[in-house]
């Protein structure tokens, strides 16, 4: 097959010289000629893979076809029929390993598939810019009122959905604002705030109400919730760190990357003093681990300020969970590498500062459980590594903060959430939950379907076609 | 409106009592808990005790020291204006029950945290008996409001109320004088309460510890609070706020509780050149 044009059509970035000292973002989108002339490279093929790439099952091929014809309007209304927050998805999702892995024109010798994300985007982008936030049409009442617990990506998926289907939704947030990981995680450079306030805006716009600083299981318990409401959606989030807890942990400049990442993100502390929440500025960092959440943390280290930022990962390159765009990224601004290195002890001053971390290098063996190949120590090869700030990035359990109030909720044997995956129902009637309290942690749109499908049976219970509790 | 201050008092230089209108806070809140505060948009997230709360008024007291930028702002609000986010009560409430005779260290601002949790332990029936200390005599806050409950005896810095000495100085004299307490409570600064707890220790007083760690969220997401209790990383927020302080690494709270010195250091001295004159307060 002969195509015109075998790479994607590329995206302006700001200069990673520049943009390593300014938290402004790395991605600047396609103009309308750069858009129509990536859509084009879809061929509209017959058997559209790229929909089951897609966990929320977007439309894809459809919304490029009205691209290409340059109704991007049109465009925008089949993605938003699936997804309430393209802006965020078109930027965050690991679109490489979802739709575009499944891309035909990919599978094409040296072809690059068609980028669906960056399309995704553009629309997104196009409709805030051009004509401003437009509210679907709202099924009739249904006069019955649902409660949403957490306003991440699961939680305000679900209220969405449920309020285009004509439900009274409330959605009970602990921070002061809404959003979740796309506010207090994400940093700013990859997912501007302003784009998740739009985004959150349209899902207010639909009637949802958002009550921000209640903290279910404090300040109300769900047994009150339930008396209330006819249904309940839990979408906290894993949301407590995970230490390595190695000696020294609890030296100054040890941060878990939930702590750093908030400080910056939700509570603005790049912008200190002007905003007032303080961080310290590292001069040499090292973040352990090698996610996206890693990646976010350590160039958030450079951007502050820090001479050297370094990924201490015990595993290789192979293994790394970071969505490669983002580890490109972080080449491009100078991070450098660890691999097959894990601390063993953090060292500190007299003062409690850090000043060193000792490691080990490791070796990869046999794989283990998660399919890898396990990281093991070298005997006697200990070094030490000069740094005054460490970002632990190594994952996040469950909070017992909700769970332990609700006790009667049945949690799995890592103390997460059990529901049905597929409708999200749990063990008490009426509650369902979905997104990382139930799976751990994982992506923004994998939370996102998980609210979706339990959007959809919390509407097929309460309309008395579907009761798993029975 | 929520979180509107209905009222609002100086009680010593830099020390303030406030009464804020916030019914879930007035209605839920249990002796030991805290609440988080952001007194503006771009304000830090302040962790704050809950002095004493009101069902009727629906509204809850908190006493407030100008420490630091944050502070001194929430301390410079006026009656009917209004704190952003309230959001509470978080942390565990205190093990309120039959003890037999209690005994109370409060220091500072730390003497409005014991305050609900010794009106609690009243009612369960202990005896109590207080020590508040201060720097000086106008720092020695709630007197009246103790003396009602519990026998008290005024610790200051320069002897010019009470005993001159700090509350340890009071503990020793009370167990000297004979007194056999069943359990104790210190809340103050973390400096005091590591000095009751070894005291707490040399006598043989199971002793609970009120931790003020350095907090954002205040819902065990972030791990800024971290301590080390018997050498284990445990959350002030969730795990706590209330700790035995004869298991808890003090030393090192303290040099976490430094962390920010430098920049509290720089962002008050911005405010106050920017407000000026702030002897009133």
């Amino acid at each position: 097959m002969a195509l015109k044009q075998l790479k994607k059509t590329p995206m302006r970035e700001q200069d990673p010289k520049v943009r390593i000292r300014n938290f402004e973002e790395v991605a600047l989108g396609y103009t309308e000629e750069e858009a129509i002339r990536e859509a084009e490279r879809c061929i509209q093929c017959p058997t559209h893979p790229c929909i089951s790439g897609c966990p929320v099952g977007i439309d894809i091929p459809g919304f490029i076809k009205k691209i290409r014809e340059r109704d991007f309007l049109g465009a925008i209304d089949i993605i938003k029929k699936y997804n309430n927050l393209p802006a965020v998805c078109g930027r965050v999702c690991p679109q490489e390993v979802q739709c575009e892995a499944k891309c035909v024109v990919g599978k094409i010798p040296n072809a690059e598939p068609v980028a669906i994300g960056r399309l995704e985007r553009f629309v997104a982008d196009w409709e805030a810019e051009n004509v401003g936030i437009r509210v679907p049409e709202i099924d009739d009442k249904k006069n019955k009122k649902v409660a949403v617990i957490g306003a991440g990506p699961a939680g305000l998926t679900a209220a969405a959905d449920l309020a285009k289907m004509g439900y009274d939704v409330v959605v009970f947030e602990a921070f002061h604002k809404p959003g979740g990981v796309l506010i207090y995680g994400i940093p700013e450079f990859r997912l501007p705030k302003k784009i998740v306030e739009r985004e959150v805006e349209f899902i207010k716009r639909l009637g949802v109400e958002i009550r921000t600083s209640v903290v279910v299981g404090k300040s109300i318990t769900v047994k009150e919730l339930l008396e209330v409401y006819d249904a309940i959606f839990i979408g906290i989030g894993a949301g407590t760190p995970k230490f390595m807890k190695i000696p020294g942990t609890n030296l100054n400049g040890v941060y878990s990357a939930s702590e750093f990442l908030t400080r910056i993100n939700l509570m603005k502390a790049y912008l200190f003093p002007e905003y007032d929440t303080p961080i310290k500025v590292g001069r040499k960092v090292a973040v352990i681990g090698a996610g996206n959440t890693a990646m976010d943390a350590a160039r958030s280290a450079l951007r502050l300020g820090a001479e050297k930022v370094m990924i201490v990962y015990r595993r290789s390159e192979k293994e790394m969970p970071a969505r490669l765009e983002e580890y490109h990224h972080a080449i491009e601004e100078g991070i450098e590498f660890h691999w097959l290195t894990q601390p063993v002890k953090y060292i500190g001053d007299e003062k409690g500062n850090l000043v060193a971390m000792e490691c080990v290098k490791m070796t990869l063996g046999e794989p283990d459980s998660s399919g890898r190949r396990k990281p093991i120590p070298i005997e006697g090869s200990n070094f030490t590594m000069e740094v005054d700030m460490a970002i632990e990035a190594i994952g996040q359990e469950a909070n017992r903060l909700l769970l332990s109030e609700f006790k009667e909720l049945k949690r799995n044997k890592w103390g997460y959430i059990e529901a049905d995956l597929e409708t999200g129902a749990t063990s008490v009637k009426g509650v369902f939950a979905g997104g990382d309290i139930v799976t751990g942690a994982a992506t923004v749109i994998e939370a996102m379907e998980a609210g979706k499908r339990a959007a959809k049976h919390i509407d097929l219970f309460l309309s008395g076609k579907w009761n798993p509790w029975n | 409106m929520p979180n509107k201050i209905l009222k609002k008092r100086r009680l010593a230089p830099g020390v303030h009592d406030f009464i804020i209108e916030n019914e879930d806070i007035a209605k839920r809140a249990k002796p030991g808990q805290f609440i988080i505060v952001r007194t503006h948009e771009r304000a830090e997230r302040i962790p704050l005790t809950v002095a004493d709360t009101f069902s009727e008024e629906k509204a809850f007291r908190m006493i407030v020291r100008a420490v630091g930028k944050s502070t001194y702002e929430m301390c410079m609000m006026k009656e009917g204006d209004e704190f952003l986010d309230v959001v509470g009560p978080l942390g565990n409430p205190s093990e309120i029950k039959y003890y037999g005779k209690v005994l109370l260290v409060g220091g500072g601002v730390g003497i409005a945290t014991l305050y609900p949790i010794a009106k609690a332990l009243k009612k369960a029936g202990n005896d109590l008996f207080s020590i508040l200390g201060g720097r000086s005599a106008e720092y020695v806050i709630m007197e009246k409001e103790f003396s009602e409950l519990s026998e008290i005896l005024v610790t200051t810095d320069d002897g010019s109320k009470g005993m001159k000495g700090v509350v340890t100085d009071g503990i020793d004299y009370l167990v000297k004088k004979g007194y056999k307490f069943d359990i104790m409570w210190a809340i103050g600064p973390a400096i005091m309460m590591k000095f009751c707890s070894l005291k707490a220790k040399e006598y043989g007083i199971p002793i609970w510890v009120s931790l003020n760690s350095i907090m954002v969220d205040g819902t065990g997401m972030c791990g800024a609070c971290r301590v080390s209790v018997d050498g284990e990383i445990k959350f002030a927020c969730v795990d706590g706020p209330e700790f035995d302080g004869t298991r808890v690494d003090w030393d090192e709270l303290l040099k976490r509780l430094n962390q920010y010195k430098e920049e509290e250091k720089l962002a008050l001295e911005r405010f106050l050149k920017k407000v000026g004159d702030t002897s009133w307060l």
